[in-house]
C-alpha cells in the first residue's frame, strides 16, 4: 500500500476534491465531445501535428489564457483568506500551496505562454517571413511547456502542490523541511517546459536574423521584432542557469546531494543566488516583448511613427546587459557586505535610466498624435502611468540600506505586481485585441473591451495600492493571517475588492470573446486598424504560406509607405512555395517527457528509463527521417488567394 | 597537391590531441590545487575555442560578425555571472 499512498494529497480539503471531481468530468466531457462530434481527426491532423507558427501561437494564447484563470483563482482565495484578520477559509498549509502556485502558474505558464504565443504569431508575419526557421523545434517547443504545465497542474491532485514559494528557497524547498512531492512537481515541470523555451529562444534567434523579408536590415525592423530578438536572446543566456539550478534542486531532493543543503559543504543560498541571475534577466524576458507590444499600438493609434526608434533599440539592448549584473538586489538581507550591496544598488537604478527612456519615448509619439481611444490604446496608456508608479517603487527597494525596511512586506508584493501587471497582462491584453483579427478574422467588441480594461485598470489599483500602506507597516508577505489589533484588515479588504474588480474584469473578457464570436462582423478586411506594420498586409485569415508574394521593404513601416508612400511592396510574380510537413513526432515526444518527468517526481525509475528510451527513440527517429517538405503550386496559391478575398498581386 | 591536404585542419587536430594530454595530465601527477586548475582552465578555453574556429567554422562564413558577437556576449555574461556569484557568496560575504 505504501507505493500508492504517494499519490494521496496529504493535506485535502473539499476544494481539492471538489477540484479533483471537476478535473475527472471536464477531461470525460472533451473526451465525449470529440468522439460525439467526430472531431479526433480533426485534432490530430489540424492542431497536434501541425508546425505552422500560427496555429502554434494560437495553442500558446489558449494554454496561457487556461493558466491565467488558474493562477487568478490562487489570487482570488488568497486575497479572500487574508481580506478579515484570523479568516479560517484557509489554513497555514493550502494558503503557502496557493501563493506557490500562483507565482509560478502566472510567470512560467501565464506570462512566458501568452509572449511566446505573442511572438509565434506576429513576428514571422512582422519580418515576411513563411515560418519560423525550424518550424519542427518550434512544434516541440509547445509541446514541452504544454507538458510542463499541465505536469505542474497535476500537483493538486496528485500527491500535493509546492508550497514553499514560487522562488522555492532552500533549504526549505529541500526534503528535510519540505519531505511530499511537491516540490518534486516544482523541479521537473519548471526544467521540462523550461527546455521548450529554451529551444523557442534559439528558433526566434535564427529566425529574425536569417528569414527578414528583402531589404529589411535591422534597423528597419518593427519594433516589436526588435524586442523579441532582444528576449530571445537573454532566454538562451538566462534559461541555462535555471536548467542548472533545477537539476542541482532535483539532486539535492532524489539523490542525496548536497549543492544547496546547511551541512556537508552545501550552500543553502546559492539556490536563491542562481534562481535570480537566471530570475532577474527573466523580468525582461517578460516586459521587453510587452514594450514592443506597447511601441506597435501606441505607433498605430496615435497616427504617428514611433518617437526616437534608435533610441529605442539602444535602450533594449542596454537593458539586456544591465539586466544580467543587478540580481543580487533579490537578497539584500542575505548577510552579504555593504559593499556588494552597493555595487548591485547601483546597477539597479541604473537600469532605471534605459526604461525611463522609453517612457519618454512613447509620450513624445503620442505629442501631437491625433490618438484613437481604442482598447489597445486604452490599455497601453493606463500603462504608462501604473508602470511608472511600480517602476519608482522598484528604484526605492533597490536602494539596499532602506531595502532592509521594505523586503519581504506587502509593500515588495505592491511593487512587484503594479509592474507585472501593466507591464506583462495589459499588455498582452492589448496584443490580444490588437492582433485578434489578424488570429481569428474578426474584432473583439470594443464596449466590452471598455468595460473590461476599466475593470481591470481599476481592480488593479484598488487591488494593489493598499499594500504599500500595510507593507510599510510591517505586514510581511506570505502570511496567512494576522491579528486584529495590526490594523492591517482595513487595507486588505479593499485589496480583497480590487480583485473581485479584476476577477470581473476577466469575466467580461471571456464574455466578450464568446460575444464576438456570435455576434461579430466577419467583414473586417485585413488592416482593420490602419497599421503599419508587414503583419497586416496579408490576408485576413492568413494562408499557410502567410505571403503569397515575399514583400520588399524599405522601412520599419513597410505597410504605411505602402498606403501612403507609394511604395511597392510586393513586386515579383506567383512561385511555388515551399512549406514544412506536419509531424506528429513533437507531440508524442512530449507525452515521453510527461510520463519521464511525472515518474521523476514519484521515483518510479522503470518508467523513468522506459520514457527516457522513448525520448531518444524520437530524436533519433527524426535523425533518420527523410523528410523535404512539401510544395504548394502557383495554381493552388492563384485558387487560396482568390477565396481570400481578391489577391495582392501587382 | 598542396590545396587537397588540409593541413590547418590536421595540426588543429594534433593540437587538440596535445591539449587533451596535458589537461589528463592533472590526474596522473601530482600536483597543487591551484597548479592543477591553470592548467585545466587554460587547457580548457584553448580547446574550446579551436573547436570553434577551426572545426565548428565560426568565421569562414558571411555571418561572422554575428557569431562572434554572440560567443563574446556569452563569455560576458558567464563572467559577470560566476564573478558575481562569487562576490556575493564568497568574497563579499560578511
Amino acid at each position: 500500500m505504501d507505493f500508492f499512498e504517494r499519490f494521496l494529497i496529504p493535506h485535502p480539503s473539499p476544494i481539492i476534491y471538489a477540484s479533483m471531481a471537476a478535473i475527472v468530468l471536464t477531461t470525460i466531457a472533451i473526451i465525449v465531445g470529440l468522439t460525439y462530434f467526430k472531431k479526433w481527426g480533426y485534432l490530430w491532423r489540424e492542431w497536434l501535428t501541425t508546425v505552422d507558427h500560427k496555429k502554434i501561437g494560437i495553442m500558446y494564447l489558449i494554454s496561457a489564457l487556461l493558466m491565467l484563470f488558474r493562477g487568478g483563482v490562487d489570487a482570488i482565495m488568497m486575497r479572500a483568506q487574508t481580506s478579515m484578520p484570523e479568516n479560517t477559509l484557509l489554513d497555514a498549509q493550502h494558503y503557502n500551496e496557493i501563493f506557490s502556485t500562483h507565482g509560478v502558474v502566472m510567470i512560467f505558464f501565464m506570462a512566458m505562454g501568452f509572449i511566446i504565443a505573442l511572438m509565434n504569431f506576429v513576428i514571422p508575419l512582422q519580418i515576411g517571413a513563411r515560418d519560423v526557421a525550424y518550424p519542427r523545434l518550434n512544434a516541440v517547443s509547445f509541446w514541452l511547456y504544454f507538458m510542463g504545465a499541465m505536469l505542474f497542474n497535476l500537483s493538486f491532485v496528485i500527491g500535493g502542490s509546492p508550497s514553499s514559494g514560487w522562488t522555492s528557497y532552500f533549504p526549505l524547498a529541500g526534503s528535510e523541511l519540505s519531505p511530499s512531492v511537491g516540490t518534486n512537481y516544482y523541479m521537473l515541470a519548471l526544467q521540462i517546459s523550461g527546455l521548450g523555451t529554451l529551444m523557442t529562444g534559439i528558433n526566434f534567434i535564427v529566425t529574425i536574423l536569417k528569414m527578414r523579408a528583402p531589404g529589411m536590415t535591422l534597423m528597419k525592423m518593427p519594433m516589436f521584432t526588435w524586442s523579441g530578438l532582444i528576449t530571445n536572446i537573454i532566454i538562451v543566456f538566462a534559461f541555462p542557469v535555471l536548467t542548472v539550478a533545477l537539476a542541482m534542486g532535483t539532486m539535492d531532493r532524489l539523490f542525496g546531494t548536497n549543492f544547496f543543503t546547511t551541512t556537508d559543504g552545501g550552500m543553502d543560498m546559492l539556490w536563491a543566488n542562481l534562481f535570480w541571475v537566471w530570475g532577474h534577466p527573466e523580468v525582461y524576458i517578460l516586459i521587453l516583448p510587452a514594450f514592443g507590444i506597447y511601441s506597435e499600438v501606441i505607433s498605430t493609434f496615435a497616427k504617428r511613427n514611433l518617437y526616437g526608434y534608435n533610441s529605442m533599440v539602444a535602450s533594449m539592448v542596454v537593458i539586456s546587459l544591465l539586466s544580467f549584473v543587478v540580481w543580487v538586489h533579490h537578497f539584500f538581507t542575505m548577510g552579504q557586505g555593504a559593499m556588494v550591496n552597493s555595487i548591485f544598488s547601483i546597477t539597479t537604478m541604473a537600469i532605471a535610466i534605459p526604461t525611463g527612456i522609453k517612457i519618454f519615448n512613447w509620450l513624445l509619439t503620442l505629442w501631437k498624435g491625433k490618438i484613437v481611444f481604442t482598447v489597445p490604446m486604452l490599455y497601453s496608456l493606463a500603462f504608462i502611468p501604473i508602470f511608472t508608479i511600480g517602476g519608482v517603487t522598484g528604484v526605492m527597494l533597490g536602494m539596499s540600506a532602506a531595502d532592509y525596511q521594505y523586503h519581504n512586506t506587502m509593500f515588495l508584493v505592491a511593487h512587484f505586481h503594479l509592474v507585472i501587471i501593466p507591464g506583462v497582462v495589459f499588455a498582452m491584453l492589448a496584443g490580444l485585441t490588437y492582433w485578434w483579427p489578424k488570429m481569428f478574422g474578426f474584432m473583439l467588441n470594443e464596449r466590452i473591451g471598455k468595460w473590461a480594461f476599466s475593470f481591470i485598470s481599476i481592480g488593479t489599483c484598488v487591488a494593489f495600492f493598499p499594500m504599500f500602506i500595510s507593507g510599510l507597516d510591517g505586514q510581511a508577505r506570505r502570511m496567512y493571517t494576522y491579528s486584529e489589533s495590526t490594523g492591517f484588515g482595513i487595507w486588505n479588504m479593499i485589496s480583497f475588492i480590487g480583485a473581485i474588480g479584476l476577477a470581473i474584469g476577466f469575466i467580461l473578457i471571456v464574455y466578450n470573446i464568446y460575444y464576438s464570436t456570435r455576434y461579430a462582423s466577419r467583414d473586417v478586411g485585413d488592416d482593420p486598424w490602419d497599421a503599419r506594420s508587414l503583419e497586416w498586409a496579408t490576408h485576413n485569415p492568413v494562408p499557410e504560406y502567410n505571403f503569397a508574394i515575399t514583400p520588399h521593404v524599405n522601412s520599419s513601416q513597410a505597410l504605411w509607405d505602402s498606403k501612403k508612400n507609394g511604395h511597392t511592396l510586393f513586386r515579383d510574380g506567383l512561385k511555388e512555395i515551399h512549406m514544412p510537413n506536419n509531424s506528429g513526432v513533437p507531440f508524442v515526444m512530449s507525452v515521453f517527457f510527461f510520463i519521464f518527468g511525472f515518474s521523476f517526481i514519484f521515483s518510479m525509475w522503470i518508467t523513468v528509463i522506459a520514457s527516457l528510451i522513448g525520448i531518444f527513440a524520437c530524436m533519433l527517429h527524426r535523425s533518420f527521417e527523410n523528410d523535404h517538405g512539401h510544395h504548394i503550386s502557383v495554381e493552388e496559391i492563384k485558387r487560396t488567394e482568390s477565396e481570400v478575398r481578391g489577391a495582392k498581386n501587382e | 597537391m598542396k590545396e587537397l591536404f588540409p593541413a590547418k585542419h590536421v595540426m588543429g587536430f594534433i593540437f587538440s590531441l596535445v591539449l587533451t594530454g596535458v589537461a589528463l595530465s592533472v590526474y596522473f601527477f601530482d600536483m597543487s590545487f591551484f597548479m592543477g586548475m591553470t592548467i585545466l582552465l587554460v587547457t580548457a578555453f584553448a580547446q574550446a575555442a579551436l573547436q570553434l574556429v577551426l572545426f565548428m567554422h565560426a568565421g569562414e562564413s558571411e555571418d561572422k560578425n554575428t557569431i562572434y558577437t554572440s560567443v563574446y556576449y556569452g563569455i560576458i555574461i558567464a563572467v559577470i555571472t560566476v564573478l558575481g556569484t562569487m562576490l556575493a557568496m564568497i568574497w563579499g560575504y560578511v
